[in-house]
């Protein structure tokens, strides 16, 4: 589904972020990547759709390498990866309805977007999505007047809107309480089930990770250390990734 | 305020000092300067006495010309004119909009990231804010001669610089958090500036274009004056002939459109933004 | 301009239901005043063109003159440079003198302005002068000083002096009373004579806004001490008047890129200023051109 070949990521000319990363995404299953702040978890989802350049290597999906395509085709190819942010990054001012909806905005010109002519079976998407997320009846509120969880469960409709292959999501959890983390994982989870989509998800809380991931990576110094199911998660894993002790419990 | 630097001087001393030396030097070249073109200009300024000694007589003298006002010659010339004005005010505004957004986009780095574009546009925002609209009317009236076109030119023009430039600085401090994630789904550039950027911006938009055409009604009350159409010719007809009665029903005709004008721009800015 | 188009997508009710309708509602909502908004505007324009007999012939007729006309403007003839130097600098000094005048008399008219200090028969009579200050043009308030005191750079430094009491005096006053009293309360509290409560309590809070009008005022003033000179009130406005007569349009064309310059100058000190006593900036800074130092990002302030 999506292979990553021998990627790095240097912000800085020789200060590598990311280095030879080298993973396979399984075109089933929740992949969850953790490890310790500033690794460069959030820079290696954020390379793979592109919103952060990759310094070199390949990322190969749907039969072409991400890192080499410009203007029409990268659109055209971010319209089959959707992500769901840490802030959400709902357009506030406009109803639920329109961000769902704006999921679809690789799919439909401009001109139709402006006027908001979008396709029936969108809409019927849309509304049928809502009641999945639960949130049957909001479609005409305005998305700043929702909770955070409220907002997070927009964000995930709103990939989902793209029909994409594969689900990206930077920190979902990150600005949500633990009870509604839970439950906004278990949403994701879902959905990537019942839309037999790959979900690849960084995320910081480990129990999180062991909680809904098939497949977790773990990042250390911008290298993958880790790769294996939740089960093999030990203490001395957890160590080699985030090392230091005293906050194992 | 400014950065508070202690500096450390001598053995266990540790003196607190409101600015750095740096700063300080600063502070007093600045003052320096100040006070310098201040008594430059005082000294080269040209005041004749005598027009001053009697300034005072010459002010009771207006203030009994100007009263009463004519008010008969209120229907017959100052209506029209002052609507001519209202409608400089409104098409200028209206033009200006329209002329303003593609080059406040143009300046916008987070929106057109090349530079020398950005620059481009900048520079034709502050050439316009630099002429003030009784010099574009000079200007437009030697090119399409005298009348109300003129005029709504001159008022349109000064204010693409304004409204481009506050509207550029309203794009720039969007969020980018839900542009991104429409980067992200594959929008095209211009489903990203109507889905991303123009709620964000709308209500900043509204307020400067309200903003804008409250001070153009105040502005084409005075185009006029070089000939651009408006209340300003009939100003300056009765200057001319000074006939000041006349005169004091203009300034209260005009005093009375800002004031309402001002009253209707508060009533909007409430509804709709 | 919203597109609040309706657009109606209704599902008609499943056959033979006896349940609700299962309607989809309009997603998106249909409100008929944006469409509303936007013929009545076209009507509008169409209207106040044919009233000031706008029409589409004049415009072209006007850009044949156009072609003609920058003709004549280019290129810009310097030859004159000592009228225009001179009218320069006059127009400098009116918005120096101006501003400063402006500024010291502000100060105190727009601290007896604020409601949340002073009583209200002190207050109401500045907000008074303050408003008044404001409602006339500098062209208009030009006139009437010419007449008072005659021609000349006076007229116009007096002119542009009320228009800057209006917009600092308004300005002040408003930052005055948006101040948070708590912080007022804390100093009186100290037991601080009502200087050192305005010194310590009042001042550091409207320091920077303060410092960001008065550098906005001096720009506003070259701008306008520009153009004061049309009606006589002294400065280049009435080089530029006397030429445009003249038909000397090489040498208009000088004049305004003179201003332009002169202008665009006058923003940038404007901004060096603002660094210096908002941003704390050195000449080192500012040469250095550090950005976190030296940004010295005024308040949105545009009135003219």
């Amino acid at each position: 589904m999506l292979k990553l070949n021998r990627l790095c990521k240097s912000y800085v000319a020789g200060v590598p972020v990311l280095t030879d990363i080298d993973i396979e995404i399984a075109s089933r299953g929740i992949t969850a990547i953790i490890g310790p702040s500033g690794t460069g978890k959030s820079t290696l989802i954020r390379c793979i759709n592109r919103l952060v350049e990759p310094t070199s290597g390949e990322m190969l999906f749907e039969g072409a390498d991400l890192a080499r395509l410009g203007g029409a085709a990268l659109r055209h190819a971010r319209r089959h990866i959707g992500m769901v942010f840490q802030e959400y990054n709902l357009v506030e001012r406009l109803t639920v309805m329109e961000n769902l909806l704006s999921g679809r905005l690789g799919y439909v010109s401009a001109w139709r977007a402006w006027r908001r002519k979008f396709p029936p079976e969108d809409i019927r998407r849309a509304y049928d999505l809502l009641d999945v997320v639960g949130l049957t009846g909001f479609a005409l509120q305005r998305a700043d007047a929702l909770s955070g969880g409220q907002r997070q469960r927009v964000g995930i409709a709103r990939a989902v809107m793209q029909q994409p292959k594969l689900l990206l999501a930077d920190e979902p959890t990150s600005s949500l309480d633990p009870k509604t983390s839970v439950e906004i994982m278990q949403l994701l989870a879902d959905l990537a089930q019942q839309h037999m989509i790959p979900v690849l998800v960084n995320m910081h809380d480990v129990e999180l990770a062991r909680r809904f991931a098939d497949r977790i990576l773990g990042m250390a110094g911008g290298r993958i250390v880790f790769d294996g199911p939740p089960a093999a998660l030990d203490d001395d894993v957890l160590k080699r990734i985030y090392g230091g002790e005293g906050w194992l419990q | 305020m400014a950065a508070t630097a202690p500096v450390p001087a001598g053995v266990g001393e540790r003196i607190w000092q409101r600015f750095s030396p740096a700063q300080r030097l600063t502070r007093f070249a600045v003052y320096l300067v100040i006070v310098a073109a201040i008594v430059a200009s005082i000294r080269t300024v040209e005041v004749i006495p005598e027009f001053l000694a009697d300034a005072p007589e010459q002010v009771v003298d207006l203030v009994t010309r100007m009263w009463p006002p004519d008010w008969g010659h209120y229907p017959e010339t100052v209506h029209a004119a002052l609507m001519e004005t209202l409608h400089i005010a409104s098409l200028g505004t209206l033009l200006a909009l329209l002329l303003a957004l593609p080059v406040g986009i143009l300046a916008a780095h987070n929106l057109v990231p090349s530079t020398p574009v950005n620059l481009a546009a900048k520079l034709i925002l502050v050439s316009s804010r630099s002429v003030n609209s009784l010099v574009w009317a000079l200007l437009f009236v030697g090119i399409f001669g005298p009348g109300a076109l003129a005029g709504t030119l001159a008022i349109a023009f000064r204010s693409i610089g304004f409204v481009g430039k506050l509207f550029g600085e309203a794009l720039e401090e969007a969020q980018q958090g839900p542009i991104e994630a429409l980067a992200a789904a594959g929008a095209p550039w211009t489903s990203r500036m109507t889905f991303g950027y123009w709620p964000q911006v709308k209500p900043a938009f509204w307020s400067i274009a309200l903003f804008r055409w409250d001070i153009n009604v105040r502005e084409s009350a005075v185009l006029g004056i070089v000939g651009a159409g408006g209340i300003g010719m009939a100003l300056d007809s009765a200057l001319n002939l000074f006939q000041w009665d006349r005169v004091a029903v203009i300034l209260l005709a005009i005093f009375a459109v800002v004031i309402i004008a001002e009253v209707v721009v508060t009533q909007l800015r409430r509804r709709i933004i | 301009m919203t597109p609040g188009s309706p657009s109606p997508r209704r599902e008609g009710t499943p056959a033979g239901g006896s349940g609700p309708a299962a309607l989809i509602a309009d997603p998106f909502r249909p409100s008929p005043w944006p469409r509303v908004a936007a013929v009545a505007l076209v009507a509008y324009v169409i209207y106040a063109s044919a009233q000031m007999e706008i029409s589409w012939e004049r415009v072209v007729i006007g850009l044949e003159n156009a072609a003609r006309f920058f003709g004549r403007l280019f290129p810009p003839n310097f030859s004159r440079w000592d009228l225009l130097v001179k009218g320069l600098l006059e127009s400098l000094e009116i918005a120096v003198l101006a501003s400063t005048l402006g500024i010291l008399l502000a100060l105190p008219i727009g601290l007896a302005a604020a409601r949340n200090l002073m009583p209200a028969w002190v207050s109401w009579p500045a907000r008074f002068i303050i408003v008044t200050a404001r409602s006339f043009h500098p062209v208009i308030v030009a006139i009437l000083f010419v007449k008072a005191v005659g021609f000349g750079a006076l007229a116009g430094i007096l002119a542009l002096t009320v228009a800057s009491i209006g917009f600092i005096g308004k300005l002040f006053t408003e930052a005055i009373e948006e101040i948070s009293l708590k912080q007022v309360e804390a100093v009186r509290a100290t037991g601080a004579s009502f200087a050192s409560v305005l010194a310590f309590g009042v001042l550091p809070q409207v320091f920077s806004r303060f410092i960001g009008f008065c550098t906005y005022q001096l720009d506003s003033n070259l701008r306008n001490s520009t153009m004061v000179g049309i009606v006589g009130a002294g400065g280049i406005g009435g080089t530029l008047f006397a030429a445009f007569q003249r038909f000397d349009y090489d040498f208009v064309c000088a004049i305004l890129i003179a201003i332009i310059s002169l202008i665009m100058i006058g923003e940038i000190l404007a901004t060096g200023v603002r660094a210096i006593f908002i941003d704390g900036a050195t000449f080192g800074d500012l040469l250095r051109r550090r950005r976190h130092v030296a940004t010295g990002r005024a308040p949105v302030l545009e009135d003219d």
